[in-house]
């Protein structure tokens, strides 16, 4: 009992460090991506020991800078729930990861470990629970403030996502009733299949149109850049306008993890999670008949290999975009939500139910 | 004035679908991101230098060329003997627009010379480099072209330049000793500047 106490510690040890130490990063990437999308060089400035290490090392001072400024709580505003909101953000965001299977089985011998911190059957709608209960750490953060400004903020926040969560919900509906279930361990094992022999049945082969509705919901989610009305960090004025020291950065931490979510998310449900085209848990099974047998450690290797190599083309693409798209106006935000992304989505579930009952159903 | 009606293009259908303008948008900023990154890694491995990656002038460090004729902090030129070819005749003094020039002119041993200048102080606190006191010079003996830019100082005293710091442009305040070598009156007289910014007397106005 306590060796599997144990090891779900190690587990969760590992995500948690892996993720905060992707969401730090994250700023050093923000910079030098938008740098060179600008021709420009970023920082660079910032030495440890004569070393700049391109930069790297601003993250570092940020950090230390963020720690040591003054915490200020307004007057007025509701003491405890100040506190407490930025901490729901970012608990949130980080617990939303312990359903994402991000690695096969590991058999450590006669022992076999899940590469995932928690085992639930309906993870997927553990995920979202937790996505979802994260507008509350934007609401109260505007709402404890007492600032006209950071309530307005926070209130474009929750409209925002409560009218993109039900695009990514519905958009999802259709990757469910493909593979037929909800355990995220189970739906990335069912996109090991092959389709026709050749393609690799993901999500995103299977669901395109559910792929491009998801994404697009999800970038919402994380409030970032084409659609960061909640926060406007350059001129309109988000729900952490009081908020000053480690405060502001958790939230600022918090978009990046969320960015993460949705990148692991996105990789999970349309790009088959820990998959390896071709690889099975006996080796290389090559359409044109090749084989190449490869050890359970290799194979659980290059499964978790896989799955960070697609969440981090997520997190560039991700960058680019947000590098790449002005920000939308508020009426065409609401449009493209409810008007464009809520009955695309309907309809691809309802053409989906039609194909999946005309080829007999997968499930 | 005429309303003029502007014409807004209709978009088409591939415009609307929106998704098409994304990945032209990302073609765009991938190109940048992709040929900057390839150039920068070239840069560290020291191929390519002559082919920028960045439009970036990393300041203290680099400087944009300046226009030959650019206005930058003043200098006094010199004679063969390291004396200032300035003979004291006050004509940017009384040019000067901002009146930031004071010369304290006094007698040159060379017959030919006539006068030289005993103190010749600019206060660049007040200077609006507008370059009359070079236009005007008769003997070529005040220029702009040192190229120094970065004129900042704690306090307003040390935006004023002395003769020292006129003559030899990378003297900065203090100057601990004078080594001009032309007859200074710092020689003379022990060291010692006569007269500062307070005793100097106005040629007009204050």
């Amino acid at each position: 009992m306590v060796e599997i106490l144990l090891i779900k510690l190690v587990v969760a040890g590992l995500v948690f460090a892996a993720v905060l130490n992707l969401a730090g990063f994250h700023t050093w990437v923000e910079r030098k991506q938008s740098a060179l999308i600008q021709d420009r060089i970023g920082a660079n400035r910032a030495p440890i020991f004569g070393f700049t290490m391109l930069g790297m090392f601003h993250g570092v001072a940020d950090v230390l800078k963020m720690f040591t400024k003054e915490d200020i709580v307004p007057d007025r505003a509701d003491k405890v729930l100040h506190t407490i909101a930025p901490f729901f953000s970012v608990f949130f965001a980080l617990v939303a990861f312990a359903a994402i299977p991000f690695g096969p089985p590991l058999h450590l011998g006669d022992r076999v470990i899940d590469l995932q911190v928690a085992k639930i059957d309906a993870a997927l709608l553990y995920v979202f629970a937790m996505l979802s209960l994260g507008v509350y750490g934007v609401i109260l953060a505007g709402f404890a403030s007492r600032n006209n400004y950071a309530i307005m903020g926070g209130l474009r926040a929750t409209a925002q996502m409560i009218s993109y969560e039900i695009a990514i919900g519905i958009s999802l509906i259709g990757v469910i009733m493909v593979y037929g279930t909800m355990d995220l361990a189970e739906l990335v094992r069912a996109q090991g299949q092959l389709l026709g022999g050749w393609v690799p049945f993901w999500g995103i082969f299977a669901q395109p149109v559910g792929f491009i509705v998801f994404v697009t919901a999800a970038l919402a989610e994380t409030k970032r850049l084409p659609f960061d009305l909640p926060e406007g960090e350059s001129e309109i004025i988000g729900y952490f306008v009081e908020y000053s020291g480690m405060k502001f950065g958790m939230f600022f931490l918090t978009d990046f993890l969320e960015t993460i979510v949705v990148a692991s998310l996105a990789t999970t449900l349309f790009f088959g999670g820990w998959q390896v085209p071709y690889l099975t848990e006996d080796g290389f099974l090559f359409p044109w008949g090749g084989q190449l047998p490869v050890q359970n450690w290799v194979y659980v290797l290059l499964g978790v290999a896989s799955f960070s190599i697609k969440g981090l083309i997520f997190c560039f693409l991700f960058m680019q975009l947000r590098w790449t798209l002005p920000r939308f106006r508020y009426d065409q935000l609401m449009n493209l939500g409810w008007k464009g992304l809520f009955p695309i989505a309907v309809i691809n579930v309802v053409v989906t139910a039609f194909v999946l009952a005309f080829l007999g159903g997968s499930s | 004035m005429a309303v003029k009606a502007v014409q807004r293009r209709e978009l088409t259908f591939w415009e609307k679908l929106y998704i098409p303008q994304i990945i032209c948008g990302l073609k765009i900023t991938s190109t940048h991101f992709f040929r900057n990154l390839f150039l920068h890694t070239a840069h560290l491995l020291g191929r390519l230098k002559n082919v920028p990656a960045s439009v970036t002038i990393q300041y203290p460090e680099e400087r944009r060329p300046l226009m030959s004729r650019y206005r930058s902090r003043h200098r006094l030129t010199l004679r063969e003997d390291n004396s200032p070819r300035c003979v004291g005749c006050m004509l940017c003094e009384t040019v000067c627009p901002a009146r930031c020039i004071t010369i304290v002119p006094g007698e040159h041993p060379d017959p030919d010379v006539e006068k030289y200048p005993i103190r010749f102080d600019i206060d660049l606190g007040m200077c609006v480099y507008c370059g009359y006191c070079v236009e005007v010079c008769p003997e070529d003996a005040i220029r702009m072209d040192t190229g120094i830019l970065d004129l900042a100082a704690y306090s307003r005293e040390a935006m004023r330049l002395d003769i020292h710091e006129l003559m030899g442009p990378k003297l900065r305040k203090p100057i601990s000793d004078c080594s001009l070598e032309f007859p200074h009156i710092c020689a003379s007289a022990d060291g010692e500047m006569k007269g500062g910014w307070d005793s100097v007397p106005r040629s007009k106005g204050s």
